[in-house]
This record gives structure tokens, C-alpha cells and sequence, in this order.
């Protein structure tokens, strides 16, 4: 069954047509990755899906629900969370306070029980951290919990947004280029980690223009050019792809 | 079990009862009264603090949440019901209890409300109106929230200068003194000098504790996400527009409750409450606090309205302020958002330093 289900998306900006009609659906408990070249439409169908921008027409049914035009809060809070292509961790908070803000979906102290420090918010704010932790352990960077977001270096600084997203627990993950800016060894780890969100139960969506990276990991491929989806299949295919060859690398006769 | 918490809160209580016992072995205890007036003042700081300095949002226009706390209940505790007496919503105020029948220095009689109606009313009224002007200014950032917050304050100064009720230029006086309980009360009078000191401190107490939960809590936490980056923290699940508008009617509220008992303390409140300066003046002060930083902004409020209103800066008085402002902006270049102005400074330093060193 699909857990996410696109149909009919389009947005444009003034005249040009980010997302032209496009259409696909994510398996529950896969790994599907969304490329295609720059200005393709991958950045803002993320958007879309996420709730940072509405659509200007089409459907996004997620878990059974229709979620499209949602605020990104509360597309967050049905279960679906993301990372961004720039890493925006909150600078002046720790690595810690950032992977608790993701604990927020899952808590509820509100304004009056927060200003008179009720005891049971006390306990929330103690599974918060707990809970926190735990993810920070899960992808190995418990040491520099305590640190401050903006002195990281920048590969950890993308791990600790994953953990961020991660803490929302959510049944579908959009990961915007994890691997943008990291060097080989830091693209390993992130493949590794990723394939390992995967085995925890997470759905993953990515954006990604590492290609060994995309046909290691993913279990399905869509391609988009100019807004349109091109192809919609697994990556032997996608390799295989006439029509995917030529946009990547350009026409034979040109 | 969290002991070292409450520590600053007892260091706060004993420099509280340590300033009152200071001016009454040193025979000064006629300066409780600035001191009162700038526990009251402190109290919108800090309530401006959370807005400014944790949510990020600057607001140019909590001089007229003060003055619509103190405009109000002046208003209604001044107003003489006594001829509308038989109409029906004022005998059904007054089967309520909350008028208050008083006989002035000629023995006339007046029938208004009491402080506490007063006081809930105002307070009540700034919430709805936070709520009104928090709800689309809010959704501006940066220059253009400053400007429309400018904009919210500038009104409510024109409403009360204008306006014959509110006295026009010369504002409410003969507001009551505001008896919390029999034996507790809100006034000016020499009398009460040291009491009223208390209850002063003892509501900036009460604010901070409150806040320093709010701080240190999940609510906090998202408001400091706000700050940080916004975008991320709606995808996140923070509803940014609801918390950024809580926050403003918070503040807004800790504005009005000074406001309130402020005026009830003086006995009456003019326009220059609501002035311009005034909201420069808070925003000032809680930026040379360190923005982010209530036990700075805290400790600010205090002494700078303390010497304010001791007269130390004379007729330079909004000019302090203002240049306060201007230094700020200089070495926090980033605008009133960020709290690294001592990291500005240093920047300053070392630069001159370095090119010393290098000649």
C-alpha cells in the first residue's frame, strides 16, 4: 500500500512552471529518490509535500489523508518530517536543545502549564531528553550533544538535522540533498545511516544529485526535467533509460 | 531537587529586602518611591524581554499596552456613575459588586468601579486588543513589524491625547488607591511607602519566576526555534504564527498589569505614557540587556529607570535612550534580533589590536 500518493501536483512561479502535473506514490518502508538536473522542480516538489508551499493544483493523500495545503506544522505533526538542502539548524541552541525542538510533535505542554512549571511538564521535558538522546546515540553523535549548533562542523551539523527530524518520528522522512557539501567518507556515512532509517520503519523520500549514492540506496527512482516527470521506476531501469540518458547527458546530435 | 534554580530567585529576594533595608539605615527612604515606579517599569521589560529577545520579535508599541492598562482603569475607577445609576447596566454592575460607592474631600458622593473589576477589565481589554493587532502585524518580520508596531502605539498616543475622557493632555488623576485586600494597598501615600515597595518587587519576583519557566521549558525551547530559524521550525510541528502571538499577548499583558498599578500608584496617568519614547525607551533597555538575557534586561530596567526618574540624566533624558539605541546598533549590527553585542565590542578591540600590532 502506498503511504504517499501524488496525484495532478503543479506549481508555478509567475510564468515558469516549477511542478508541471506530477504524479507518483512512495511504498511504505522504501526508499524512493527524486532526481533530475538543476531547476528540475525537485526542491519545490519538496516544498510542496511538505507543506512549505501550497500547491496551485493536484492532491497529496498521505496515510489515506489528503494533507495538501496543510502549514508545514501540521503536515509535521501527520508524520511527515525533512531535512533541508542547506542545513537550517537553530545556530545558538546545542545539538541536543535542536533534536528536542523535533520531540515537539510528541509533547504538549502549552503556555500556562510551561509558566507554572507544573510537575508533569517536568516528566515530559524528561522524556524529551531521554528520548533525544537516544537518537543522538542511534546515529553516533551523542558526544557533542552539548555543543553549540553553529560551532559544529558542517557534516555533523547535517547528521544532527537528521537526528532533528528523526526525534518527530515520522512515518515518511524528505531528506533534501543529505549528502550536498560532504566528502566521501561523510556520503558513506550518511548512505549508511539512511538505509539504517530504513530498517527502523522510517519511508524515505530523497533529493539527491550523488547518483552512486541514489542507485546504492534507493529502492525506486522518479526523474523529473522542466517541472515533468520523465521516469518512475527501479534503478537498473533508470539507468537504462533512453529518455533519462539524454537529459543527463545531453543529445547525441547536438 | 533542582535546588541551583531557585538560587538566582533567592539571590533576587535578598537584593530586594537588601535595597529596602540600605535606604532605611541610610535615611533615604523617600527613593523607595523611584524604586517602586521602576519594579513596575522592569515588569514590562521583561515581559518585552521574551518577545524581543527569545521569540525574536521586536515591538515598537508596548507603551500602548501600558497606557491602555492605566488609561483603563483610571477611566473606570474615576467615572462618576452616580447619575446613570438608574440605568440598567449600570444597576446590574452594581448587583455584580463591582462598582464602589466613595465620598470625595466635599463630601459629594461618586459611584464607580472597583479597582479589582478595574484592573480585570483592562487587562481583559489588552488581550483582545494584542490579539487584534498581534494577529496580522505578526505575520511582518524584521523592519516592517518594528514599523507597524511604531504604527499600533502611534495610534493609541493620538487616541489618548485626543480624546476628552481620557483628559486629553492632561490624563486621568484622582485614580483610587487599589486595595488588593484590606491591609494591602496600591498608593502613593508615604504611608504605605515600604509596603508598596514589596508588592512591587514582590510582582517582578512573581514575573520572573513565571518567565524563567517559560524559558526553560518546551515552549521556550520552540520560541527560541523561532528565533533561530523559522521555516525550520514549522517543520518541526512548532505552530509559529499561534506561538508568536501567544508571546506578544503575553507581553502585552505583563505591559498592561504595570500599567495598571503603576497608575494606581501615582494616582493618575498622562499621555506621555503612551508616547513613542517610551516604547524606544523599553526596546533600548532591553537590548543593552543582552536581548536574550532576562536577568540582564532585569537589571537594566531597574537602574536605568531608577536614574531616570531620580533625574540623574536631566533634560537628556529620552537622549540617553536614544543614543543607548544607537551604540547598540552599532556593535549589534544585525539588527535588535541578536545578543552579541559584547562579542561586537571585542570584534573592535582586537581588530584595532591586530592592525597594531601588525604596523
Amino acid at each position: 500500500m502506498a503511504l504517499l500518493e501524488v496525484k495532478d501536483l503543479s506549481r508555478a512561479f509567475g510564468g515558469l512552471q516549477a511542478v508541471n502535473k506530477v504524479s507518483f506514490s512512495v511504498k511504505k518502508d522504501t526508499i524512493k529518490a527524486l532526481i533530475g538536473p538543476n531547476g528540475a522542480g525537485k526542491t519545490t516538489l519538496f516544498n510542496l509535500v511538505s507543506g512549505m508551499l501550497p500547491p496551485d493544483s493536484g492532491s497529496i493523500i498521505f496515510n489515506g489523508e489528503p494533507v495538501h495545503g496543510f502549514p508545514p506544522y501540521r503536515t509535521a505533526s501527520k508524520g511527515i518530517a525533512r531535512t533541508f538542502q542547506h542545513v537550517k539548524l537553530f545556530p545558538r541552541m546545542t545539538a541536543l536543545e535542536n533534536v528536542m525542538i523535533g520531540r515537539h510533535t510528541h509533547s504538549k505542554a502549552e503556555f500556562i502549564p510551561c509558566m507554572l512549571s507544573l510537575p508533569w511538564t517536568w516528566r515530559e521535558e524528561k522524556q524529551i531528553r531521554v528520548k533525544s538522546l537516544e537518537i543522538m546515540g542511534f546515529l553516533g553523535i551523542s558526544a557533542f550533544a552539548g555543543n553549540e549548533a553553529a560551532s559544529l562542523a558542517y557534516g555533523q551539523q547535517r547528521i544532527v538535522e537528521l537526528a532533528r527530524a528523526l526525534a518527530c518520528e515520522p512515518a515518511l522522512l524528505l531528506l533534501d540533498e543529505p549528502a550536498a557539501g560532504l566528502n566521501m567518507r561523510e556520503t558513506a556515512e550518511i548512505a549508511r545511516l539512511i538505509t539504517k532509517i530504513k530498517e527502523m520503519g522510517v519511508t524515505v523520500l530523497i533529493v539527491e544529485h550523488d547518483m552512486s549514492l541514489v542507485m546504492d540506496i534507493s529502492d525506486e527512482i522518479i526523474v523529473l526535467s522542466y517541472g515533468e516527470k520523465i521516469a518512475d521506476d527501479v534503478p537498473l531501469a533508470i539507468q537504462r533509460n533512453s529518455e533519462v540518458i539524454r537529459i543527463y547527458l545531453g543529445e547525441e546530435d547536438a | 531537587m533542582n535546588f541551583h534554580k531557585y538560587l538566582p530567585i533567592a539571590a533576587l529576594i535578598s537584593a530586594v529586602i537588601a535595597i529596602q533595608l540600605l535606604t532605611y539605615f541610610t535615611g533615604s527612604a523617600y527613593m523607595l518611591t523611584q524604586l517602586t515606579m521602576s519594579a513596575y517599569y522592569s515588569l514590562v521589560i521583561i515581559g518585552l524581554c521574551i518577545l524581543m529577545g527569545y521569540a525574536g520579535q521586536i515591538s515598537l508599541g508596548h507603551a500602548g499596552f501600558f497606557a491602555i492598562g492605566g488609561y483603563i482603569s483610571a477611566f473606570l475607577t474615576t467615572c462618576n456613575l452616580l447619575p446613570y445609576r438608574s440605568h440598567s447596566l449600570v444597576s446590574l454592575f452594581s448587583k455584580a459588586g463591582l462598582l464602589n460607592m466613595s465620598e470625595d474631600l466635599y463630601g459629594g458622593q461618586a459611584l464607580h468601579f472597583h479597582p479589582w473589576a478595574a484592573c480585570v477589565m483592562a487587562v481583559l481589554f489588552t488581550i483582545i486588543a494584542a490579539y487584534c493587532i498581534g494577529g496580522p502585524v505578526l505575520k511582518l518580520k524584521g523592519h516592517y513589524l518594528a514599523m507597524a508596531t511604531l504604527g499600533f502605539g502611534i495610534i493609541v498616543y493620538r487616541i489618548v491625547l485626543g480624546t476628552s475622557f481620557f483628559g486629553a493632555a492632561d490624563g486621568l488623576s484622582d485614580v483610587p488607591s487599589f486595595v488588593i485586600f484590606p491591609g494591602l494597598e496600591v498608593s502613593g501615600k508615604s504611608s504605605v511607602r515600604i509596603q508598596n515597595y514589596y508588592i512591587a518587587s514582590g510582582l517582578v519576583i512573581a514575573g520572573v519566576i513565571i518567565l524563567l519557566n517559560l524559558i526553560n521549558s518546551r515552549i521556550g525551547r520552540a520560541l527560541r526555534a523561532i528565533h533561530g530559524a523559522e521555516d525550520a521550525a514549522g517543520a518541526m510541528g512548532v505552530n509559529t504564527a499561534k506561538y508568536k502571538l501567544h508571546t506578544f499577548v503575553l507581553s502585552a499583558v505583563f505591559a498592561s498589569i504595570a500599567g495598571v498599578l503603576l497608575t494606581h500608584y501615582n494616582g493618575g496617568i498622562g499621555p506621555s505614557e503612551a508616547s513613542v519614547m517610551k516604547s524606544v525607551r523599553y526596546v533600548a533597555i532591553v537590548a543593552i540587556g543582552g536581548m536574550a538575557n532576562l536577568w540582564g534586561a532585569l537589571l537594566m530596567g531597574f537602574l536605568l529607570n531608577f536614574l531616570s526618574l531620580r533625574g540623574y540624566f536631566g533634560s537628556f533624558d529620552d537622549a540617553v535612550f536614544g543614543s543607548i539605541l544607537i551604540i547598540i546598533m552599532l556593535f549589534a549590527p544585525e539588527g535588535l534580533l541578536h545578543k552579541n553585542s559584547f562579542r561586537g565590542i571585542k570584534k573592535i578591540f582586537s581588530h584595532t589590536t591586530k592592525e597594531e600590532g601588525q604596523a
